[in-house]
């Protein structure tokens, strides 16, 4: 047995003085000598529960024995039989409640540090040119992949590994989802999710941009056309809003058009690209979740002077990957806790000029399990904000179900499939992502993608 | 890419492109529109199918120069392509029976408006045909316009064609004249879409507009297209394009479109110099 070693690692990142003036990636990553060091803290434990804690089951402790034997191609090989895009996932997994939780060193805030070592290994790899997988013989058969977000790419590279010819059909004119338009390079770098993504498409995935699925043509066309299994993977991408007055002024932005014309669009770029963004000097962000933090760094980036999260609960129920918040607070953004807006402002030119806000107090759990926070009459206070951002969450996009007879839909507008599968109501269909959970995690997606992936397969087979 | 088949200069600020796009031109229907990026630095914009040859597999779409985009679509030739088309976006027309429609158009709305009008007028509708522009020379598709009118008006700012005056007040009389219009129809500039609004509101004839806020990827993802119709929030590239124009919050419509004008005035300046700067190079 190894000697317990409770100094994790820091991570090297950019400071924060300097990188709320570009766009450049905040942690820049282990060197070989770190990354060694910190797999060598692993005890290897027999019952391996940071396992059970990856959506995925990683073989964590097999690709960090094999890190620490200094045998990198294999521990790449380990890690990628379960997880096709690594570099990706050791950026934006909440290690802290998935692995890293289920570490032993957990209690005594060490854990290894997992997701820092996938990404070390990972990039490794994607510098060095990636090993493809042994794909399996053609079937002949046909599957068609709707959204190229991870729940997507992850089902295409399976099925297309199996043998299958898959082809995705992608609404935007970019690939990845989320990874693409929602998450900004400060924390992802395009050319990482670009190498995964072109990794996949060695395998033979086709992408089809462009293509709406549910306006472009019909599930029940693209299975009358010749596909002989449909997998949707179309996300949660339609913008909540809070429901108070003044939300269509000016200025209020949904996180989805702020972060697409930043991050799609490259709005940062202004006017080398076409798309404009406009940020004022008071900027308003509502929401603490991982959407709320990217959009209130962009917005410091982008030159505000003050950005403010507006959050109805506290501290310990924000949603966010703590290294997310924790990033923000260190760039500046201040944090306005047990606070929600009750109205918006607007000047003589219907632009948004400030934000009426409620202190909130915290009552009994919710169906959420978190406290549900209760206004605190006579708190009214109003926040000066030239620019708000909404982002207290999304719910599936309609266009889909909308246009697909047979599709049963819960009544928050997710599809409803077998857990186990990812089949749902209607036949040659499976679904997965945030469109059947919900806006979730990146490793959950891939996870649904990965199973109705070998469930597909089966079903090509003849076997189900 | 999406191939451009021809082009045609059909006024000095607007332009008619047919474009290779088969999956749009087999599905998309009057009313609908698309997505459009010139190239890799491009904006995404929405442009109304203004015709479909879904054998062909081609569309056309009119462009107005406006802006940044508009102008630089405007120095493509057949042969050059757009990086991005997209759709069809948007519900198309309701097409019932209505007895009497009034079909308005004003700018590219005269464009937007003719496959409507077709439409209308192929299921059964009598169509009253009225168009207007600044002067003359602005007008687009008159003939086509008064093809399948059977009334049929134009009117000029500066009066060097048809009426002096606007599309409104044509409408106007024949409202006052108490006769029969079960349905007024209108695309063009949110000014002339709002003046129809305020003449038909008065005597009750309900008014369909077609509405063009800014939009980015128009599949309901952003947001940015949403306006107030009764009191609702609705997204126009997925709800509309079209709306009851009694409903529509105007004012609110107009500062959502007037928060970009400052960075679209300044794209459209260094878009110009570099073109002026290209021409001197080749002078
Ligand atoms: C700003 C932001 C930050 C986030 N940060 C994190 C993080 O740090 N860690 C983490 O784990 N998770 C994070 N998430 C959540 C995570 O990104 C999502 O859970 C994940 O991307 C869901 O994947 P998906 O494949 O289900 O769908 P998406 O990634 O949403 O992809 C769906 C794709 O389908 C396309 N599509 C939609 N409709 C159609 C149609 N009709 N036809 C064709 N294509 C269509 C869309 O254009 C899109 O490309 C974040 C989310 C956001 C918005
Ligand atoms: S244009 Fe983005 S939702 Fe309508």
């Amino acid at each position: 047995m190894p000697k317990a070693n409770f100094s994790r690692h820091g991570m090297p990142s950019q400071d924060a003085a300097e990188r709320i003036k570009n766009f450049g990636e905040v942690a820049l990553g282990y060197s070989e000598e770190m990354a060694v060091e910190e797999a060598n803290r692993c005890l290897q434990c027999k019952n391996k529960p940071c396992v059970d804690g990856c959506p995925v089951n990683v073989r964590i402790p097999e690709f960090i024995k094999a890190m620490r034997e200094g045998d990198f191609p294999e521990a790449a090989r380990i890690m990628k039989s379960t997880n096709m895009l690594p570099a990706i996932c050791g950026r934006v997994c909440p290690q802290e409640t998935q692995c890293e939780e289920k570490c032993v060193y957990f209690k005594r805030g060490a854990s290894v540090a997992i997701g820092r070592l996938e990404r070390w290994i990972a990039d490794w790899e994607l510098d060095r040119g990636v090993e493809l997988p042994q794909l399996s013989e053609l079937s002949g058969k046909k599957v068609a992949v709707v959204g190229s977000g991870p729940s997507s790419l992850t089902a295409a590279g399976e099925l297309a590994r199996m043998g299958h010819q898959v082809t995705i059909f992608e609404a935007l004119h970019r690939p990845g989802g989320v990874l693409t338009y929602g998450i900004p390079p400060f924390r992802l770098p395009r050319t990482v999710s670009g190498a995964e993504i072109a990794n996949l498409q060695k395998l033979g995935v086709d992408i089809v941009y462009n293509f709406v699925v549910g306006k472009t043509a019909t599930v029940d066309e693209m299975l009358a056309d010749g596909y002989d299994a449909v997998f949707l993977g179309t996300g949660a991408g339609l913008p909540q809003f809070v429901g108070v007055p003044g939300e269509n002024l000016a200025g209020v932005y949904s996180a989805n058009e702020f972060l697409t014309r930043v991050n799609l669009m490259k709005a940062y770029a202004f006017p080398e690209y076409d798309t404009p963004v406009k940020v004022g000097d008071r900027v308003a962000v509502v929401g603490a979740g991982n959407v709320a933090m990217d959009s209130a760094r962009c917005a410091l980036r982008l030159g505000a002077k003050e950005v403010s999260i507006v959050y109805r609960r506290s501290r310990t129920e924000m949603p966010a990957r703590a290294e997310e918040a924790e990033h923000a607070e260190e760039e500046g953004v201040r944090f306005l806790l047990l606070t929600a807006p009750t109205k918006m402002i607007g000047n003589d030119k219907g632009a948004v000029c400030a934000m009426e806000c409620q202190q909130m107090q915290l009552g009994e759990p919710d169906a959420s399990g978190r406290r549900r926070p209760l206004p605190m009459p006579g708190s009214e206070f109003t926040l000066e904000a030239d620019t708000v951002v909404v982002a207290i969450g999304t719910s599936p996009n309609p266009l889909v179900p909308r246009s697909t007879p047979g599709l049963e839909v819960s009544r928050h507008g997710t599809v409803v499939v077998d857990p186990a599968t990812g089949a749902t109501t209607k036949k040659g269909v499976w679904a997965g992502g945030d469109l059947v959970t919900g806006a979730a995690t990146v490793i959950s997606a891939m996870g649904a993608g990965r199973r109705a992936a070998a469930s597909i397969d089966k079903y090509l087979k003849g076997e189900e | 890419m999406y191939k451009i088949l021809a082009t045609e200069t059909l006024t000095v600020n607007s332009k008619l492109f047919r474009v290779e796009a088969p999956y749009v031109a087999r599905k998309a229907r009057p009313g609908q529109f698309v997505v459009v990026v010139v190239d890799e630095q491009g904006e995404r914009i929405p442009l109304t199918v203004a015709d479909i040859d879904a054998g062909a597999g081609v569309i056309t779409i009119i462009v107005q120069q406006v802006g940044k985009t508009t102008c630089q679509m405007a120095t493509l030739e057949a042969g050059d392509s757009l990086a991005v088309v997209a759709g069809p976006m948007g519900l198309p027309s309701h097409l019932g029976n209505y007895g009497t429609v009034a079909c308005l158009g004003g700018g590219f709305g005269m464009a937007a408006m003719f496959p409507i009008a077709r439409a209308l007028k192929q299921a059964g509708n009598k169509i009253i045909g009225i168009i207007g522009a600044r002067n003359l020379d602005l007008l687009i598709w008159e003939d086509r316009l008064r093809g399948i009118s059977d009334e049929f008006y134009v009117t000029t700012d500066d009066g060097s064609k048809g009426r002096k005056g606007f599309v409104t007040q044509v409408l106007q009389e024949k409202l006052e004249a108490k006769e029969k219009i079960d349905l007024v129809f209108g695309v063009g500039p949110v000014p002339m879409m709002r003046a129809m609004t305020r003449t038909t509101l008065p005597y009750g004839v309900k008014t369909i507009v077609s509405l063009n806020p800014v939009m980015i990827d128009a599949t309901g993802l952003c947001g940015v297209c949403r306006v107030t119709v009764a009191g609702e929030t609705k997204f126009a590239c997925v709800d509309g394009p079209e709306f009851d124009a009694h409903q529509v919050d105007w004012d609110q419509l107009v500062a959502r479109q007037a928060l970009f004008v400052p960075e679209e005035k300044l794209a459209l300046a260094r878009f110009q110099e570099r073109i002026a700067a290209q021409a001197g190079a080749k002078a």
